[in-house]
């Protein structure tokens, strides 16, 4: 079954990726900033291409459930319920994080301004504080910089969990029906081709 | 004659593209990042799209084959 020739692409593989991401950030806060490129490519694809190509064929995120789901059978499989990828949970949750993204860069501006100190720890689901101290020795850069490191890892990770654990309980990528830059995408492909 | 065809919905499809990736038989594609389309000729109503969809999006339908030809 797995033997069919099917034409490999590098770009299939970038589940690696996602794995040496959150690993880089362990040991370095500064590597969190390459997620930004996750955050973007998706938004350019979108809106200059007027498609989903990322999420389509080379988001890491989504082909590691895939990976840990299907292959490595971590998934149940099972349906997910309607509402979990209805639009008003889609958007809801959409709007949700894109606060919580404005609250980390605002506690970012306010250490870059040095009204706040930075905080060499990681916020699990937006509530439970980690320290993380060791990835963060002081740089040549200034510590916000460092700031929107621990913030953004922060984010990365909570999502991957949030991805993990409905991976478990229901289908692989139940993650992709809510996740924000999906929902983000799409809703910019649909306003793109109302324009047409 | 009558046929199994795989058939999106296109109010709850997400457009991650998962169903495209599993298709054996390349039928699905996703329109301009908005819902994926099946190409009737080439979907053989195996399902794998259908279980894979995690937006339970996909029914498989049996379908009259010559109107969907049309
Ligand atoms: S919906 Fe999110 S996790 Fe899924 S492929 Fe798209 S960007 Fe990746
Ligand atoms: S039913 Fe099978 S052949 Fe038809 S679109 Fe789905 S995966 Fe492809
Ligand atoms: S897997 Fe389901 S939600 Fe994803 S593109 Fe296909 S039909 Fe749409």
């Amino acid at each position: 079954m797995a033997k069919n020739k099917v034409k490999r692409h590098w770009y299939e593989y970038l589940w690696i990726w996602s794995i040496v991401y959150f690993a880089l950030g362990f040991f370095n806060i500064l590597f969190a900033w390459l997620g930004m490129i996750d955050f973007i490519l998706p938004l350019i694809f979108a809106i200059v291409g007027g498609n989903k190509w990322f999420c389509n064929h080379m988001c890491g995120r989504g082909q590691l459930f895939w990976v840990l789901g299907r292959n490595m059978k971590c998934s149940r499989g099972k349906a997910a319920p309607a509402w979990l990828s209805s639009k008003w949970f889609r958007y809801g949750f959409l709007i949700f994080f894109l606060t919580m993204f404005g609250t980390m860069v605002f506690q970012t501006y306010l250490v870059f301004s040095g009204a706040g100190t930075l905080r060499k720890a990681i916020k699990l689901f937006w509530t439970f504080k980690v320290p993380w101290q060791w990835a963060y020795n002081g740089s040549l850069f200034p510590d916000w910089v460092a700031q929107f490191g621990f913030g953004f890892y922060s984010l990365m990770l909570t999502s991957t969990l949030i991805g993990l654990i409905v991976m478990v309980l229901y289908k692989e990528r139940t993650w992709c029906t809510f996740c924000p830059m999906g929902t983000m995408t799409q809703g910019i492909c649909k306003l793109k081709n109302n324009d047409k | 004659m009558v046929k199994k065809k795989a058939s999106p919905d296109k109010d709850r499809c997400v457009a991650c593209g998962v169903c495209a990736l599993q298709c054996p038989r390349k039928a699905i594609n996703i329109y301009r990042g908005c819902y994926a389309v099946v190409e009737l000729e080439k979907c053989v109503g195996c399902g794998i799209c259908s279980k894979a969809c995690p937006a339970n999006a996909i029914t498989i339908n049996e379908i009259n084959q010559e109107v969907a030809n049309g």
